[in-house]
């Protein structure tokens, strides 16, 4: 941190916040336990931009429970997380602004159609959406199904409509629980060209799945849960 | 001073706290409520309209006076413990509500027994009764959901904000309670300070009012003690003061 | 942002509205149950009245606070609403808005119905409507402070009633108070007033409440 020994001027303001400001996930000595079960014992790691983490274990080794942890959604016993250098215990406002979450569950309203789904969510991001919904629907291939109430769609379509919501707006942060959960080969290859052009652009992606996924050539780091860490 | 209080909130420090302190308690709130039985029993003359049957008072009030202090406890404790995240905060109020709905139902029972003689009836929508009713199902319902969750600090947590909301709701349902009651014009089982009460009365019911909240110190430690064993199971010292035994 | 999120709601309530009707069905039937169970003597039925309708409303609330978070949490949105950069409190509060304008709002209108039923004086009916326009809202309030607390149970519609019926004590004497009052001719202006000062205490402090239990209920 850079020592201040004048009154800041306006130029230094600039300077300073981006050198405090890093966009760096870090976590330190992450303490998760529920119930009996230590789920995660000192945990430590980070990542920058352009990098992706995947979160690996077996089934109810705590991978969910861990991904909740970092959105801010799933309480931890001890330790930090720490967005840009502030921790996520003061739960503020620029952290969920700046992260997008596809949890287990789609946060799909299968009583509206995709369009109408895509329309809340933006209206829960509180910021003019980046891309046109139209385009977003075509890209993940909802244009023709655009219209009809999402309970009459496939469980893979409804997980389309709900990576449609990743790409409504720029964000720094995606956090994928199971992403490839449901998905055809069609939509395996959208998924991953989504993650490309994502950490192209400089942005982070926290995942867990069982599968291994090549995001050549961004590079993957991988933590392990369930293993004595 | 702040520092020994600080050091409180550890749970074993408490723990050997409580083993100490509690004894103390319990004897000197028996000896206070044996003096103040002795005052309402003996000593204090028979209501000339009444007879004897008023003595009830002793138990009745005092029950009904430690049951909303230990909701006030109870909704304290819970707030710390979710503004300071201390654990020990949440065994507070996880000890407290059944105790409290035990004076509860002794105010409630004993409120019962004096309504006979008096009324004719074991029970009358008398406001102070109906507001204990009322706080009675405050507790079982925090008592309900501090258990219904598998983890337990989630329990705790949500009953702690039920706990606030109650606490925050119990003045505005003394008041509709009251306000019910004058409108129907029903009867009063408490003569309260409105009615004179000549020292030889209001004496022994004060002493046994500080005997109770005696015994509930007393009794909250011990219970406290036993939250803190089983909050803390799985830790070095409590295994190790297990392993002692 | 308000408009949308208020038009989310009215838009799913419209499109599951068969199974937004089970409050109303379920006041009506609740009313109903009252002269079958006691003499359906008018004279009788007319004392009776307020503190009927008004019980039977105060349950039929609580039966609607079910479909309040309950779809949300299983489909995954209210984890998005909790990730929302707006603040939760809003978010909350309009939510119990459109609530209680689908299922208490109708309760307010169909009350005029039970008043017939139960010989309610006619022209008392205005302060029927309106302890009522002012007393359910509370009730939504208190009911969506339990149901933040037991969305995440797996009984929790059970627990419900047992939290949040103590804490509607309040609402239901000063409601039935002032229908009685009216109904008997006296002025019901003292309850009516009482109620209003709970309502503002209630939209202005439940909201934190409840998202506190929401965020609370979800962390785990």
């Amino acid at each position: 941190m850079p020592v201040r020994v004048r009154p800041r001027a306006p130029s230094d303001e600039l300077m300073i916040e981006s050198m405090e400001q890093p966009d760096v996930l870090s976590v330190d000595n992450l303490n998760v336990w529920r119930g009996e079960r230590c789920l995660c014992r000192n945990l430590s790691f980070r990542v920058s931009t352009g990098e992706a983490l995947q979160v690996q274990g077996q089934n109810g080794s705590g991978k969910t429970t861990l991904i909740r942890v970092l959105t801010g959604l799933g309480r931890a016993d001890e330790g930090e997380v720490r967005w840009r250098g502030e921790s996520l215990r003061r739960n503020s406002e620029q952290y969920r602004a700046s992260l997008s979450y596809l949890g287990h569950s789609n946060g799909v309203k299968l009583g509206l159609s995709p369009r109408e789904n895509l329309a809340v969510a933006s209206a829960l991001l509180a910021k003019p959406i980046a891309h046109n919904v139209d385009v977003i629907l075509d890209k993940v291939g909802l244009s023709t199904h655009a219209e009809l109430p999402c309970g009459m769609l496939s469980m893979g379509q409804r997980r389309r409509t709900a990576l449609a919501r990743l790409l409504l707006a720029n964000v720094r942060l995606w956090f994928l629980d199971e992403p490839l959960a449901s998905l055809d080969v069609a939509g395996v290859t959208l998924l991953i060209d989504m993650l490309k052009t994502h950490l192209s652009g400089g942005g982070i992606v926290v995942f867990a799945t069982h599968q291994v996924m090549d995001l050549a050539p961004y590079p993957v780091k991988s933590v392990m849960l369930g293993t004595s860490a | 001073m702040f520092v020994w209080f600080h050091r409180l909130a550890s749970p074993p420090f408490f723990y050997r706290f409580a083993e100490k302190l509690a004894p103390w308690l319990a004897w000197l709130s028996l000896l206070v409520i044996l003096a103040g039985l002795y005052g309402g029993l003996w000593l204090s003359p028979p209501d000339y309209q009444q007879g004897d049957g008023f003595r009830i008072i002793y138990v009745h009030v005092p029950s009904a006076w430690i049951s909303m202090l230990a909701y006030m406890v109870m909704a304290s404790a819970a707030a710390i413990g979710l503004i300071w995240r201390m654990k020990l905060a949440h065994a507070v109020s996880a000890a407290a509500a059944p105790l409290g709905a035990s004076f509860t139902f002794l105010a409630l029972v004993t409120g019962s027994l004096w309504g006979k003689p008096m009324w004719g009836t074991y029970w009358v929508w008398d406001a102070r009764l109906t507001s204990e009713l009322i706080l009675l199902f405050l507790y079982l319902g925090y008592i309900a959901l501090n258990h219904a969750f598998e983890d337990r600090r989630t329990g705790d947590r949500a009953s702690a904000i039920l706990a606030i909301v109650g606490a925050v709701n119990v003045p505005i349902i003394h008041f509709s309670v009251n306000w019910w009651n004058t409108l129907h014009q029903g009867p009063t089982v408490f003569f309260g300070p409105k009615a004179e009460m000549p020292p030889n009365m209001y004496i022994p019911l004060f002493i046994m009012m500080f005997g109770f909240m005696l015994f509930f110190a007393a009794f909250m430690l011990k219970r406290l003690q036993v939250e803190v064993l089983q909050r803390e199971r799985n830790t070095a010292w409590v295994r190790e003061l297990v392993g002692q035994s | 942002m308000i408009t949308a999120l208020i038009e989310r709601d009215l838009r799913l309530a419209y499109r599951r509205r068969g199974e937004l009707a089970t409050p109303v069905i379920f006041f009506v039937i609740v009313t109903a149950l009252f002269p079958l169970a006691l003499n359906p003597d008018p004279t009788l039925l007319r004392t009776l009245a307020p503190g009927v309708i008004w019980v039977s409303a105060l349950l039929a609330v609580l039966i609607g606070q079910d479909s309040l978070f309950k779809t949300d949490y299983e489909d995954g949105s209210l984890e998005l609403m909790l990730l929302s950069p707006i603040t939760l409190e809003w978010i909350v509060l309009l939510r119990v808005f459109t609530h209680w304008l689908v299922t208490g709002l109708p309760l307010v209108i169909l009350s005029l119905l039970m008043a017939l039923l139960l010989d309610y004086p006619t022209h008392a009916l205005g302060t029927l409507v309106m302890s009522l326009f002012l007393g359910t809202p509370i009730l939504s309030c208190l009911g969506a402070v339990g149901a933040s607390l037991t969305v995440g149970l797996r009984r929790g519609f059970m627990l419900l009633p047992i939290l949040v019926l103590p804490l509607t004590v309040p609402v239901l004497i000063f409601g039935a108070a002032a229908a009685g009052r009216a109904a008997v001719g006296d002025t019901a202006a003292a309850p009516l007033y009482f109620l209003g000062a709970m309502l503002m205490l209630a939209v202005t402090l439940a909201p934190f409440a409840i998202a506190a239990g929401l965020r609370i209920s979800l962390e785990s």
